[in-house]
């Protein structure tokens, strides 16, 4: 910590500025863009509007599109955390015989390219003779964001000290009480960032929704098809809500997770 | 006689019974191992969402072409027919973006993580959120966002006619799709190097230090070689994720770049050839699963995600 100078950290520190506006450019630029009166973007904007947030708001089909959006991603989130929390015990709580294994495959599907996963689970699809809708995208979605939420909640797994349970087993709790009373509080926090993780992959995804919502569409498809076919800035001032609700939703998440663990340590230190 | 059948087969029930038995125990072994059972429900997805599909995909590459069904006599004409056609172009142009984009990241993203982990300590959790935040924000509107920063009349090419220099837009070239890439791909080799960094032990290098080593060896016999896990990690996900990119060749490439997804896309919606698709898909099956299992094999996962 102390072998950086004074000029290493100012230089570092500017390395991490300059990355973050990289990071956020984009982002600025589709805010900036929601707010052109004109239809084709121009720069600097000559005129202000705010116009196309209120087409957007009155359009009936953006409106489907968010709901069918909404579902998915809380049916994602729900079926993902699920999933993932026995996942997450199984990768790193017990040690059992197959489990290095275990961990390896888990990761195959987060290493392969999305695209192709998409084009091979509406194959499969097909093959079952399951029609495409927002149901079978909500599969889609989970093989990809489960083993991510998995990921997400086994890193505070590993710092869960088996010993809590053990002492609740010798109190004579059974299992479910252990679980209830135990396992489950402790590990909270990382189960509410997986659950947030998992509803925010599944709502910005693109790739997979792209091939296995059949005729339904989410506001990445929107966006991708309105991209190609005829830009409106209809389509910055959909994405600028979509970023601030993201960003709400991980502000939110982020002072939960800080609130609880805060809660735990005056806990703790007051001795309970 | 009758004694030596009745010995024999009595010998046989017992042996069965025992081997039943034997079988229980495993099963009732099995299903009382936490850990396993745990594993089960996720295992059952990565077999129906993952393998399974995959398998079809495998079957359907071996059928004649423009065929949908299986029930047909397996056949390699697909694989002949893609090294006989241009393919080898869309797999060139993914595979030169994948190894660009991997090198250009492991130069940008090591320094950061190493001021993100040493420099900014407790501050670093926070800005790498920031970070990674934007993986939270579809890929397609972020890339459309550069669009409009690259286009001309946009963003860079305004800023700069203001001070009187004229641009024309970079957009729709191999360029502007690897600077795509990058910049999707960021988060996916930072995390995993955020991680490697951190699990450096500083005592390792202040005794290096003190034992008369310059920061250059430190660097390389210390720093990398430690942090190696996390490294590998990294370049290995962003190796195949930007190999079977589509979206940042459709927005920022335009038709200049065409990549081996785009190609894979193509044969199974327009052209509707599903076994050439699937051929195509089992050579993209190959390269990220023999690239996994490879890289997997030398990494232990345990001392990536389980450090305090």
């Amino acid at each position: 910590m102390n072998d950086f100078s004074r000029t290493a950290r100012y230089l570092y520190g500017s390395l991490v500025a300059l990355l973050l506006l990289f990071m956020y450019l984009p982002m600025l630029t589709i805010a900036l863009a929601s707010l052109s009166r004109s239809k084709y973007f121009r720069f600097p904007i000559p005129a202000w509007s705010t116009n196309w947030y209120s087409e957007v708001f009155q359009s009936l089909s953006i409106r489907d599109f968010f709901w069918t959006s909404l579902i998915i991603a809380v049916l994602v989130a729900l079926v993902s955390t699920v999933l993932a929390f026995f996942g997450a015990l199984a990768f790193a709580r017990y040690r059992w015989k197959g489990r290095k294994l275990y961990q390896k495959l888990l990761l195959l599907p987060i290493l392969f390219p999305q695209a192709v996963l998409g084009l091979a689970l509406l194959l499969w699809f097909t093959a079952l003779g399951i029609e495409t809708s927002w149901r079978s995208a909500v599969f889609a979605h989970v093989v990809w964001i489960a083993p991510i939420t998995t990921l997400v909640i086994a890193i505070p797994v590993y710092g869960f000290d088996p010993s809590v349970e053990e002492a609740a087993y010798d109190l004579g709790a059974t299992r479910w009480q252990v679980m209830r009373e135990v396992t489950l509080p402790l590990l909270a926090p990382g189960i509410l960032s997986g659950f947030v993780s998992a509803f925010l992959l599944s709502w910005a995804n693109f790739p997979l929704s792209m091939f296995s919502t059949g005729a339904d569409q989410t506001i990445p498809e929107w966006i991708s098809a309105k991209v190609q076919s005829g830009y409106t800035p209809q389509v910055p001032a959909v994405g600028t809500l979509m970023m601030a609700g993201a960003g709400l939703i991980l502000a939110a998440g982020y002072t939960a997770a800080a609130f609880q663990s805060h809660r735990r340590r005056r806990l703790v230190a007051e001795g309970h | 006689m009758t004694d030596a059948s009745r010995l024999i087969s009595g010998e046989t029930v017992a042996a069965t019974t025992n081997e039943t038995s034997q079988l229980a125990r495993r099963l009732k072994e099995a299903l009382t191992n936490p850990g396993l059972v745990a594993a089960i429900p996720i295992g059952l997805l990565f077999v129906f969402g993952f393998l399974g599909p995959l398998a079809l995909v495998l079957a359907f590459s071996v059928m004649p072409a423009s065929s949908f069904s299986l029930a047909q006599a397996p056949t390699f004409e697909n694989y002949a027919a893609i090294f006989s056609n241009s393919y080898y172009i869309s797999f060139g142009i993914s595979l030169f973006l994948a190894a660009a984009t991997v090198a250009i990241l492991l130069l940008v993203c090591y320094p950061l993580a190493v001021a993100l982990v040493r420099v900014f300590g407790k501050k670093g959790a926070l800005l790498t959120l920031l970070i990674t935040a934007p993986l939270f924000v579809a890929d397609n509107l972020r890339l459309t966002g550069w669009m409009l920063f690259f286009v001309k009349g946009g963003v860079l090419s305004g800023t700069l006619a203001y001070f009187g220099v004229e641009m024309d837009s970079i957009l729709y070239t191999m360029g502007a799709t690897l600077f795509g890439l990058v910049y999707i791909y960021l988060p996916f080799m930072l995390f995993p190097m955020v991680l490697g960094v951190s699990m450096v032990p500083p005592q390792v290098r202040e005794a290096a230090f003190d034992l008369g080593a310059t920061r250059f060896q430190i660097l390389k016999e210390i720093d990398i070689p430690l942090a190696m896990p996390g490294i590998l990690m990294g370049a290995l996900m962003c190796f195949i994720l930007t190999a079977g990119a589509i979206t940042e060749a459709k927005v920022m490439g335009g038709t200049a770049v065409v990549t081996i997804a785009q190609d894979i896309q193509k044969e199974f919606t327009f052209a509707q050839n599903w076994p050439r698709g699937s051929a195509l898909s089992v050579v993209m099956i190959l390269l990220a699963g023999g690239l996994s299992l490879a890289l997997l094999k030398r990494i232990d996962l345990d001392t990536i995600f389980g450090r305090k």
